[in-house]
């Protein structure tokens, strides 16, 4: 990298003569190198999926969970430094708790959001700070119906159909767009989640990995709730079934 | 006083400040815009009222340009609602909140002294309420339209204020509906007219009144 030994990558504060901020490209970096995390938005909720690596097998099965619930109806994937995802999560739990102070009625995910990719890009700005090494996905069922965005780094966020963030979100970007969102019930989206992930995670076979998922829908009564176990299993099963008839 | 009708809310409040027995303003304005589809009906302290309705506008402003869309009427009576909880110990506000707002069509918001929130189908407040309770209760039904709605209100208005020595003046209200606000005014001497007294107390049949020194009460 060209940037290295120039001096400008040392501080978030400081631009190179180019207009970049070299930290923040860096934190991107700490994204691509994490496990895969998708989220979608369909008919009538959402859902998020993590291929979580276990880079241990003295781990106890489902420890450092990515995906955090943030408010009842509203629920955060993150790809990056997982401690960092931490810490994001209990800020938009304030944030959330913040707006029901305030104003008695549960946040739209477009006002969390809003606050979360301030704070942030806040962490951009300062010298003594570094930027955040995730990508955030945030999905809601909220009083406008499913929403789905994602923040970066750089504080900068977007609505989607459907996203993707970490090692394989250009595959699962065009599986994504293969999906009829809008056409899919919350259940469906689950086994097509489930499916991307395990498709993404075959570049990376030999390592161990989990499949976290969450959902919001008619089905969970609009809160932010883990995939119950039998879906989880049958959406599971159903990926491998894919992945081997796809290999033939 | 706010009523809640099929497609919008009426809002009405005579026009009294006081400070004792001293009119202060006669024409005063106490329904406050609080958002475009919001307002709010202030009793108690002109200036603790005046002071909060100022907070809550303030708020609804941010919210509406952070949200970018209208507050619903519950966000803004929430506010309120908080506020004078928070300080009960030092406010004196009686407040009314009204309005329209497209999650749930017109609803009312009582916030009376203590800083409770109860919504209503219709609610009155203030030191003329306590007169016109019965009206209120054997005149209102659900399902009227715009008109019938401001007669209510114009109506019981005008009852209190003829009761209560501290209410008075004219009667001004809001129309609020989806389409707008539409301000009305009822002039002093254009209010509603109900039983003023009669000239003389009608004497029982052929006897003559006991007491001389008991006077017909005098009409003016």
């Amino acid at each position: 990298m060209t940037s290295i030994g120039t001096g400008y990558d040392l501080s978030a504060s400081t631009y190179s003569p180019d207009g970049r901020i070299f930290q923040v490209e860096y934190a991107n970096k700490a994204v691509e190198n994490s496990g895969t995390a998708i989220g979608l938005k369909v008919k009538d909720g959402v859902v998020l999926a993590v291929e979580k690596l276990v880079h241990s097998k003295l781990l106890v099965p489902g420890a450092n969970r990515r995906i955090q619930t943030v408010d009842r109806h509203i629920g955060m994937a993150t790809a990056g430094l997982p401690a960092d995802g931490r810490t994001v999560a209990n800020r938009a739990r304030d944030e959330a708790a913040n707006f029901r102070d305030v104003y008695r009625s549960p946040p739209t995910l477009k006002s969390i959001t809003d606050r979360l990719g301030h704070f942030v890009q806040m962490y951009t700005l300062y010298s003594s700070v570094r930027p955040f090494g995730i990508s955030t996905i945030l999905g809601a069922v909220d009083k406008d119906g499913p929403a789905l965005y994602v923040i970066e780094p750089s504080g900068v966020f977007y609505g989607y159909h459907g996203a993707a963030v970490g090692k394989g979100r250009q595959l699962a970007k065009t599986e994504l767009e293969k999906l009829k969102l809008a056409e899919l019930t919350a259940r469906e989206a689950v086994i097509e989640a489930a499916r991307i992930i395990y498709l993404v995670h075959e570049d990376a076979k030999e390592k161990e990995f989990e499949l976290e998922m969450s959902w919001i829908g008619p089905e969970t009564n609009g809160l932010h709730v883990p995939v119950p176990d039998d879906l989880l299993k049958e959406a599971e099963a159903k990926a491998r079934e894919a992945l081997e008839s796809g290999f033939e | 006083m706010a009523v809640q009708f099929t497609d919008g809310v009426v809002v009405g409040a005579d026009s009294r400040t006081t400070m004792g027995s001293y009119i202060a303003n006669r024409v005063t304005d106490k329904l406050t815009h609080v958002h475009d589809r919001v307002y709010c009906c202030r009793s108690g302290s002109a200036a603790d009222t005046q002071a909060v309705a100022d907070i809550v506008h303030q708020h609804l402003q941010l919210y509406s340009q952070v949200s970018g869309a209208p507050p619903p009427v519950h966000t803004a009576a929430s506010i309120f609602q908080k506020l004078c909880y928070e300080n009960k110990d030092a406010l004196s506000a009686g407040i009314i909140v009204a309005g329209w707002d497209k999650e749930v069509g017109p609803s009312v918001y009582n916030i009376p002294l203590g800083g409770g929130l109860f919504r209503q189908p219709w609610a009155i407040g203030g030191s003329g309420s306590t007169y016109v309770y019965g009206y209120c209760d054997a005149t209102y039904k659900e399902g009227c339209g715009r008109d019938e709605t401001v007669n209510f209100v114009k109506n019981t208005l005008a009852l209190a204020m003829s009761r209560d020595g501290s209410s008075g003046g004219v009667i001004r209200m809001c129309v609020i509906t989806e389409e707008g606000v539409e301000r009305l005014f009822v002039p002093g001497n254009e209010l509603p007219q109900f039983w003023q007294g009669s000239e003389v107390l009608p004497n029982p049949k052929g006897k003559a009144v006991p007491e001389p020194q008991v006077v017909p009460m005098v009409v003016e």
